[in-house]
This record gives structure tokens, sequence and C-alpha cells, in this order.
């Protein structure tokens, strides 16, 4: 067996294991930790087929993003994840028939005597060979910055969307909180807010109850 | 042994059905059925590189960059939802969502 047979094997059988871990650990953080453990082997996955530029877009992208965050939610929310878990057995009945179910017509689909693919008739963007000098990242630039400029904006597009979707939903305004407002401060006169008061020798002064408050 | 298309598949398949037993199983927590979903595009992204790199054309790849855009959106937008929810509600159970009596 060759290192890249090994090395697929070792990956895939622990990307399969980590994501079972996913949906059935007791612990949502044990959860998301084992979601990472996913997204590192599929990286590796990644790798074995040519694809660096995407293997090092799911790490830093997927668990340097994504997964934090996550993790982050789960920590931050004070929710009684036992209860969550209610019903977890009657559940598991239903899920494993609908998993088998999936898996079965996908098994059907690539057929038992193994999935062969034709030449494709036609190729989009050749994978540049190895003696090109080339990279994947660099080919991948190419392409997106050319056949695939408006999908690049879209995508752009979406994250600022979803950017600022996140912020929106999110943001809070506290009642009685004082904020600074510059614009209050900057607009302030004078005469709004000094009162020059002549004081004749020997009164007194009964201060004016506007502008004390 | 030749590791051929079949084997990826296969993982992917592995993966995806995966996503769906976690969504199943975790009826009740929103995060989890996220993380499930989050398997599922992994899966798909993992037949998509596949695909391109057998076939020999890099336009595979490309829309797996698009996919893994579109769920990095669709988590922080479902995180942020879910965030707001606990906010108001206390709880994130899926059964209480029923506000808007659908």
């Amino acid at each position: 067996m060759d290192i890249a047979a090994t090395f697929f094997y070792l990956f895939s059988v622990l990307a399969v294991a980590s994501g079972a871990m996913v949906v059935v650990a007791k612990n949502p953080v044990h959860a998301v930790l084992f979601l990472i453990l996913t997204f590192f082997n599929a990286a590796g996955l990644f790798i074995l087929l040519g694809a660096e530029f995407l293997a090092m877009l799911l790490v830093i992208v997927y668990v340097g993003a994504v997964a934090v965050l996550f993790l982050f939610v789960v920590m931050m929310l004070d929710v009684d994840f036992a209860e969550l878990r209610a019903g977890f057995i009657k559940n598991a009945s239903v899920g494993a028939i609908v998993g088998a179910v999936v898996l079965v017509e996908l098994a059907i689909l690539f057929g038992f005597k193994g999935f062969e693919i034709g030449k494709a008739g036609k190729i989009a963007a050749a994978i540049p060979s190895q003696g090109s000098g080339l990279s994947n990242t660099e080919a991948l630039g190419r392409l997106i910055y050319t056949d695939y400029v408006y999908f690049f904006q879209g995508a752009g597009l979406v994250l600022l969307v979803a950017m600022i979707g996140a912020i929106v939903l999110t943001l809070r305004h506290k009642e009685g909180v004082r904020r600074q407002s510059i614009s209050a401060q900057v607009g302030r006169r004078p005469e709004e807010t000094m009162e020059i008061i002549k004081v004749a020798p020997g009164a007194t002064i009964i201060p004016s109850a506007e502008g004390q408050n | 042994m030749d590791i051929g298309i079949g084997h990826y598949l296969t993982v992917a398949a592995c993966l995806f059905t995966l996503g769906i037993f976690g969504i199943f199983i975790n009826r009740k927590n929103v995060i989890v059925i996220l993380m499930s979903v989050e398997l599922m595009l992994l899966a798909v992204n993992i037949n998509l590189v596949a695909f391109s790199h057998f076939l020999g054309d890099l336009t595979g790849q490309v829309f797996a960059l698009f996919v893994l855009t579109v769920a990095a959106a669709e988590a922080a937008i479902g995180l942020a939802i879910i965030v707001v929810y606990f906010r108001n509600r206390g709880s994130i159970a899926v059964e209480d969502i029923n506000m808007m009596k659908g």
C-alpha cells in the first residue's frame, strides 16, 4: 500500500469517526471540537486531491472562524443541554432508518461494482500539469478573477449581507445608558447653557431652576 | 490499491448520511442541527473537489469555494438568530419556536 493510500484511509476514517462523534456527543463543546477534527481531516483529503488552496481555506475559514463561532455561542448561551437531549433514543431509531435509506440510495447510485467516470466531454478549465510551474492557488486565482468574476463579486456580496445581518440581529440598545453624543456637544451654544447674572453688592443669588438637572 | 473516485464518494456519502442522522437525533438542539448542516456541506465539498480532481477540471474547486462562502454566511446568520432568540425566550429548544403559529 503506497503512502497516498495510507493517508487517504487515515484521513477518511478519522473524518467519518469524528463526524459520528459530532452528532452523538453528549456535550456540545465536545461536538464542536470533533467538528474541528472533521474539518482538519477533510482538509487533509483536499490536499491529497491536489486542492491545496481549498484545504487552507477550510482550515482558516472553518476552523479559525466558523467553528470558533460555534464554540463561542455554545459557551455563551446558558442552556440546559441535558434537557435538550430528552427523546434522543426515540429519535435515534427514526434517524437511523432515514440515514440507512439515504446511504443505500447513494450506494445504489454509485453501483456496487465500483464507480467509474468517463472522460469529460468538454473541460471548462483544465488543472495545470505538474511541470507547468503554476500552483493550485495561482490557477484558481486566474480562473475566479476572469471567468467567474461576477460570481466572485456575488460571493463577496453574500458575505457582506451576512455580516450586516448578524450585526443588526445582535445589536442591542439598552435603555438608560448615557452615551456620548458628539453632535449635541458640538452644537451647544453659550446662550443656551450659560447664564450671566449681575450681582448687586450685598445681594444673594437664588439659582434658577432651569439648567439644574 | 489505487484510490479512485469511488473511495472519495464513499467518504462523502458517509459524512452526508451522518449529517442527516444528526439532524434527526438532535431534533431539539438547534446548535447541533447547524453543525450537522455544516457536515453535509462538507460532504458536498468533498464530492465537488473529488470530481474536479478526477475529471481534470478546475471548475469544481471554484464551485466548492462558493459553497464554502455560503456555508460561512449561513453559520454566521444562524448563530446570530440563535443568540437573539435565546435573549428573548431564554431557551433554544426547537419546539418552543412557535411564535408565528406556522
